[in-house]
């Protein structure tokens, strides 16, 4: 069997497990919904974007990015940032305090760096540091406090951000990556010239950062309290059951208006993001088959050779490592739309930064079509564990009487399975097929 | 009497919790360092091997408490801690004949090893998730207090009290301990030299016919235990949540490289440096500056620097800051 017949038949079984997952219920494990089906198919081709990211960072030029959560989330907030109305009066009541407070903020910081770089090392440079520093932060917060506190102070129920500004929200999408790569490029600059565990401790923990900006810049993106009900690029279910002809096309395949309507809105976000990853796809193809992925490989692959050659080796890292981020970033803004919501309280490096590596791995890393296939498959067992598990748990414990604790607690716990199954799975691909499904030609 | 109020406040918001957190970061943090020097990787599952080593102790606690089993006025933990210790020195050793070994007989790559401790950090979070739930679990009983804030007071005439915690107490007490012994093994036992050799100079230590398994078999139980007693030391001060162990890896991997990773004395003044940064950059200090600063400049603010969500972000601001200036930690560790 040629490899492209394998790789072939292995999209094939995850298309097949969509479809069973839409048409059937067998053994309890399928829900036999189109609606379930369609919501697994829509985050499985994100993840497949973001794996499609990944890889581009670590299968072309082996950077370990653990961060990947803090771009996703960035995509996100740039969703509320360019879709969401403005908060009426919310600008000018503090809205240009903060926007100068930040620039006091990174004055300070360009200042801190210029002393750093141009005076004599000694005590007075490490004074004249201190005191820029101190006198900067406290004329920040002066600046940045009141107006917070006038800005949060409108409507907090509601609103108590900036706002956005109101323009659609497919422009969100590029808005996210870029805003990912703005990150991704501050990042690099200082964290790219670590060996490649502290790069990842660093990325893991700026991650995390941009998570805790999120859960408590509360002029920014409301924090913890959410934005909900963001503009969505597709029409909404209960105008399409209120439009007679959508009804009774609906109904000319057999389906009532509520379920018709549901399916239709999520192929539509279906069919986008399917545009979305296949042109990414396209261009991962082409920079692969370039002399400039030739030339990532080379530096992946021995970095001394490839410096020798005349590569700027960190150049070309800070490079990838901007692309590859904001391919994340625009799949979180992605994300944000299709829920419709900004949750900064439900970002988990569990789920949007170490699933994203397992995908990576299972899936095949350096192969653009490997990441796509991890990063569908993964996801498609990562919703689906939980009830394999708990059909197993229950087929193991049909021997003890019901009210048994420990069969009530092993049926309660079931769910958690899904942790140690990805952990099992990496582990075992990592041991016995470590190039992946697909692996790198 | 105000400076002497402005003390007692001070140390009691910020000293004493600080020292106390600090002491759990340095006994994670060594555990970190120790796998880094003699394995040669970052271990991201250290914390939930801590979350492991906490969960079965716990689950001792509660089978000692319902045979009527107490340890007077100390926590019932700490009988249960050597089982608890026992149980994950066992699951860690499988770990590492089931899956470390392999790649050790392979010499892969550091990032190679790194990923697999992705893996083993996905099924222990799985495995304690399975067996004791995600929730939150408290399990500290005993005397809650060492000093009561009131007794302090009426004691000294102070209007400040303060109050030590049984658990802070305890945690700094095992710290010692734990940090000499571990200084004396690594320094005067053979088999402690021996590890020392290997972390050094592998290639050496073999020549000189150091047993590699026996020093990688007695790395991890003693990481094991390190791990367990950190989890445990931390459960008892705060409390169990399997969530909150796996992000503790990001303060002890801050305290392990901002000290200098592979450097046991880099771990746990890391672990210090760490704690006290957070703590006093999260704490409002209007207290301590109404009693220090005159009257008329008395704060009307709470005099917080940043929020205490923030916390991480202080330990990873401190930590990028010691990368770019001094990468290797602030006590030379070494680079692999």
């Amino acid at each position: 069997m040629s490899d492209t017949v394998k790789h072939s038949l292995l999209f094939a079984f995850v298309g097949v497990l969509i479809l069973l997952e839409g048409s059937t219920t067998f053994g309890g494990i399928f829900s036999g919904s189109w609606n379930s089906a369609l919501v697994i198919l829509n985050m499985g081709l994100i993840s497949a974007i973001m794996a499609l990211g990944v890889n581009l960072q670590w299968g072309f030029a082996g950077l370990f990015n653990v961060g990947i959560m803090g771009f996703t989330a960035l995509g996100g907030l740039a969703v509320v940032l360019v879709s969401t109305n403005p908060t009426p009066g919310a600008f000018a009541a503090g809205g240009m305090g903060i926007l100068m407070a930040l620039v006091m903020g990174a004055l300070t910081v360009v200042g801190a760096v210029a002393i750093y770089k141009f005076m004599k090392p000694g005590l007075a440079r490490t004074l004249v540091l201190l005191a820029v520093l101190i006198v900067g932060f406290f004329v920040y917060r002066a600046i940045f406090d009141p107006s917070v506190e006038a800005v949060e102070a409108i409507n907090p129920a509601l609103e108590g951000n900036l706002g956005g500004l109101g323009l659609p929200v497919l422009l969100a999408w590029p808005a996210g990556g870029l805003l990912a790569a703005g990150a991704a490029w501050l990042i690099g600059k200082t964290a790219l010239g670590l060996r490649s565990d502290y790069l990842a401790i660093a990325t893991l923990g700026i991650a995390e950062i941009i998570i805790s900006i999120l859960k408590n810049e509360d002029w920014l993106s409301r924090g913890v309290k959410n934005v909900v009900g963001l503009p969505r690029p597709v029409p909404y279910e209960v105008d399409l059951q209120n439009d007679p002809s959508f009804v009774e096309r609906a109904a000319s395949f057999g389906l009532d208006p509520v379920e018709g309507s549901t399916i239709f809105v999520k192929l539509g976000y279906s069919i986008l993001f399917t545009v979305v990853l296949l042109a990414l796809l396209w261009m991962a193809q082409m920079a692969l088959r370039s002399p400039w992925g030739r030339m990532m490989r080379a530096i992946r692959d021995n970095e001394v050779a490839a410096e020798a050659m005349g590569k700027d080796v960190t150049r070309r890292h800070l490079q990838i490592f901007v692309l590859g981020s904001a391919i994340c970033g625009l799949a979180g803004a992605m994300m944000t739309t299709l829920d419709s919501q900004l949750t900064p309280g439900t970002y988990n490096p569990l789920r949007f930064t170490f699933l994203i590596w397992v995908m990576v791995i299972v899936g095949g890393s350096g192969n653009n079509f490997g990441a796509v296939l991890g990063g569908m498959l993964i996801w498609f067992f990562w919703i689906k564990v939980e009830p394999m598990g708990i059909e197993l748990i229950k087929l193991l414990t049909t021997f003890m009487a019901d009210d048994n604790w420990l069969k009530g607690h092993l049926i309660e716990n079931a769910s958690h399975m899904r942790l140690f199954t990805m952990g099992l799975i990496l582990l075992l691909v990592l041991r016995f097929s470590p190039r992946g499904l697909i692996p790198e030609k | 009497m105000e400076l002497l109020n402005a003390l007692v406040a001070f140390t009691n918001f910020v000293g004493v919790p600080a020292i106390a957190y600090g002491s759990q970061l340095a006994i994670g943090a060594l555990g970190v360092t120790l796998v880094y020097s003699v394995l040669r990787f970052s271990n991201f599952a250290h914390g939930d091997t801590m979350a492991f080593g906490t969960m079965v102790t716990i689950l001792f606690t509660w089978w000692f408490q319902s045979m009527g089993i107490s340890f007077g006025p100390l926590p019932t933990a700490l009988l249960a801690l050597p089982l608890g210790i026992a149980v994950t020195m066992l699951l860690v050793l499988i770990t590492d004949r089931t899956v470390y070994r392999f790649y050790r007989e392979q010499k892969a790559k550091p990032v190679v090893f790194v990923m697999v401790s992705l893996g083993v950090m996905f099924m222990m979070n799985g495995l304690v998730r399975f067996i004791i739930g995600p929730g939150d679990q408290r399990f500290s009983d005993g005397e809650r207090f060492i000093i009561k804030a009131r007794a302090f007071k009426k004691m000294t005439g102070l209007d400040e009290g303060l109050a030590i915690k049984t658990s802070q107490g305890i945690t700094v007490v095992t710290a010692i301990v734990v940090v000499a012994l571990l200084f004396w093994f690594l320094n005067k036992t053979r088999t402690g030299k021996s590890m020392r050799a290997y972390s050094d100079n592998e290639d050496l230590a073999l020549l000189s016919g150091i047993n590699p398994e026996r020093v990688v078999m007695y790395t991890w139980l003693i990481v094991a235990t390190l791990a367990t007693i950190a989890g445990v030391l931390y459960g008892l001060d705060k409390s169990f949540k399997p969530f909150t162990y796996f992000q503790l890896l990001l303060p002890i991997f801050a305290s392990a490289i901002v000290g200098g990773l592979g450097s046991p004395i880099g771990a746990i003044a890391g672990g210090f440096i760490i704690a006290f940064s957070e703590v006093m950059i999260t704490y409002a200090w209007k207290k301590v500056a109404t009693y220090v600063l005159p009257e008329s400049m008395a704060p009307d603010g709470l005099v917080q620097l940043l929020s205490t969500d923030y916390k991480f972000a202080v330990s990873f601001a401190i930590l990028i800051i010691v990368l770019l200036f001094k990468p290797t930690g602030i006590f030379k560790g070494k680079s692999v």
